[in-house]
């Protein structure tokens, strides 16, 4: 079964434009799912009809086999929600934002709590319980959106770019938070713009641009049609040129800085052996850019060429 | 049973909410009515003389608690309503399996839960300075509470249309105020000449207070009948406007 099946989606805003033109779009139970774009390209206003946030101007939702329109309250209770701004009231308990959440979706108070106390200390969270939501750092607020999302068990979570605005180590641990709940069974759409998240932590990807989906494939596939990657070179001294090496192509960016283009299937050793034999010394390299970042803009770009 | 569960959330949710900030929601009717008691009762009453054969101060009782209830029920949910789309927080109601009635029906609770707080409170003002005999117990608490209701539901349809903190301060301004203190709060409408009789019987408010005079002193200037079928038709109407507004998801909704 589908957990996310949308056909023909479409929304026009009253004084704006079409923001969504007729989305059709799978996403499998227990999938970890990309969903990008560039901004305003319809993320957002997608995840907003899918959470009942967003009224939709044509097309079908359904949420493992529940109907948006037939069964509204079916297809809210299979999905948590993490929106992309804060959006809990800065003025209650942590503990409270939780238990009611859960009262909400219909929990006693007793169980709401049961739950609550799991979902915090889960998100290292519980000892600030008792503390008004506001006093919370950035990273914090993040996790509290997380853990009320979670509350009444979806198996369908839908992050809004969870991790925009936290530190490097926050991060990571959220990842692995999310990899362990993927794990044990909740399917993840997961829309941000960090890229090399969407690549290291989501198994599909789909790419939404000007209210079309440009693109929908497995990561691994899309990754493989990119051809090319961007190396930076550090060099332990100044050059005057940039060196030759057959097969590649080398810039300059620097005294002491190169960009080589390394293509699929080309060795990495064969481009050091002939910087060596140049008698270049590399202190250090890294990749230009991230490689779906380049595969997105490529994509999102000859998308645009087609439109036009 | 789930959505019974959805309903105490939020109504708790709502009570402590106004609670926790007593010193801002609940004290200043207390001490505004006692102020009412000391000034238009005591200072000036006993120039006034008697109103409708009872005292001055007596007669005043039952509009002073109806209108402490009737704007506390109203400002509870505009600004409660009001800040939860300002802050987002609705969402969390919106993305939940809560049908529309249910949180309609949370929000007006809250309301009332407030308009009872508070009225408690300003009845117990009253008895420092009047002695209150409740005629009719049923009277008093079915327009007490109906009231309160209907003011919440105001409220509530106010805060869906308002689009800034000016917004739910304009209603309770230039409309609320008026029509209460133009309501028989301080007057019997016997007193005003013949047209203004007329025009004071447009005046919704003035059937609350004098139902509610009527069940705590037992007199009124309009038939205790009429008073309950304009509150209900006030309620009914009211509460099917603010439902279709909130299953169409006007102003929360984009």
């Amino acid at each position: 079964m589908n957990a996310l099946q949308i056909h023909n989606l479409e929304k026009t805003y009253a004084k704006g434009p079409h923001a969504l033109r007729g989305i059709d779009l799978e996403v499998e139970e227990g999938d970890f799912f990309a969903l990008l774009g560039p901004n305003g390209a319809g993320k957002s206003t997608t995840i907003g009809i899918i959470c009942s946030l967003v009224n939709k101007s044509g097309g079908t939702v359904q949420v493992f086999g529940h109907d948006l329109d037939r069964s509204p309250e079916a297809v809210k209770s299979c999905i948590g929600y993490v929106p992309q701004e804060f959006n809990f009231n800065p003025f209650e308990p942590v503990g409270e934002i939780v238990i009611n959440q859960g009262g909400y979706y219909g929990i006693p108070r007793a169980e709401a709590r049961r739950r609550a106390e799991q979902c915090l200390r889960r998100l290292e969270l519980w000892d600030k319980r008792e503390q008004m939501a506001r006093s919370l750092s950035g990273g914090m607020k993040r996790r509290l959106m997380i853990a009320r999302a979670l509350v009444h068990r979806p198996r369908l979570l839908i992050l809004d770019e969870p991790t925009a605005g936290v530190d490097i180590e926050i991060r990571l641990s959220m990842w692995e938070f999310l990899r362990g709940i993927n794990a044990d069974g909740t399917t993840i759409i997961l829309t941000t713009h960090y890229l090399e998240e969407a690549e290291n932590l989501c198994r599909n990807i789909a790419i939404i641009n000007e209210g079309l989906i440009a693109e929908r494939a497995a990561m691994h596939e899309l990754l493989r049609r990119l051809h090319r990657q961007d190396v930076i070179l550090d060099l332990a001294a100044p050059l005057p040129a940039p060196p030759e090496v057959p097969g590649y192509v080398i810039r300059q960016l620097g005294p002491t800085r190169l960009e080589a283009e390394v293509g699929s299937g080309q060795p990495l050793n064969r481009l050091f052996i002939g910087l060596q034999q140049a008698g270049v010394e590399v202190l250090s390299m890294r990749n230009r850019q991230n490689r779906l970042e380049q595969l997105f803009l490529d994509m999102v770009n000859n998308h645009r060429e087609r439109e036009a | 049973m789930r959505y019974l569960v959805a309903f105490q959330t939020l109504v708790t949710k709502e009570f402590l909410r106004f609670i926790r900030i007593w010193v801002q929601t609940v004290l200043p009717p207390g001490i505004t009515t006692a102020l009412y008691f000391v000034i238009f009762g005591t200072l000036i009453g006993d120039r006034i003389g008697d109103m409708d054969g009872y005292r001055y101060i007596d007669f005043i009782v039952p509009g002073l608690i109806l209108m402490a209830v009737i704007t506390n029920s109203y400002a509870n949910v505009v600004s409660s309503f009001y800040q939860a789309k300002y802050q987002r927080n609705v969402e969390e109601m919106l993305i939940a399996p809560i049908p529309p009635w249910v949180i309609l029906a949370g929000y007006v609770a809250g309301g009332v839960a407030r308009g009872v707080v508070v009225g408690i409170l300003v009845t117990l003002v009253s008895l420092a300075f009047s002695d209150l005999v409740i005629h009719s117990y049923a009277i008093t608490l079915a327009v007490f509470i109906l009231t309160s209701v209907l003011f919440a539901l105001a409220g509530f349809i106010n805060a869906v249309f308002a689009n800034s903190f000016d917004d739910i301060s304009i209603i309770p301004t230039f409309v609320l105020t008026p029509l209460t203190y133009l309501g028989g709060v301080f007057y019997s409408i016997k007193l005003l000449p013949p047209l203004w009789q007329d025009i004071s019987l447009a005046n919704p408010v003035l059937y609350m207070i004098n139902a509610f005079r009527y069940g705590l002193l037992g007199v009124s200037d309009i038939p205790l009948a009429t008073a309950f079928y304009i509150i209900l038709g006030f309620i009914v109407v009211l509460f099917l406007f603010a439902l279709q507004l909130l299953r169409r998801g006007v102003g929360i909704k984009t």
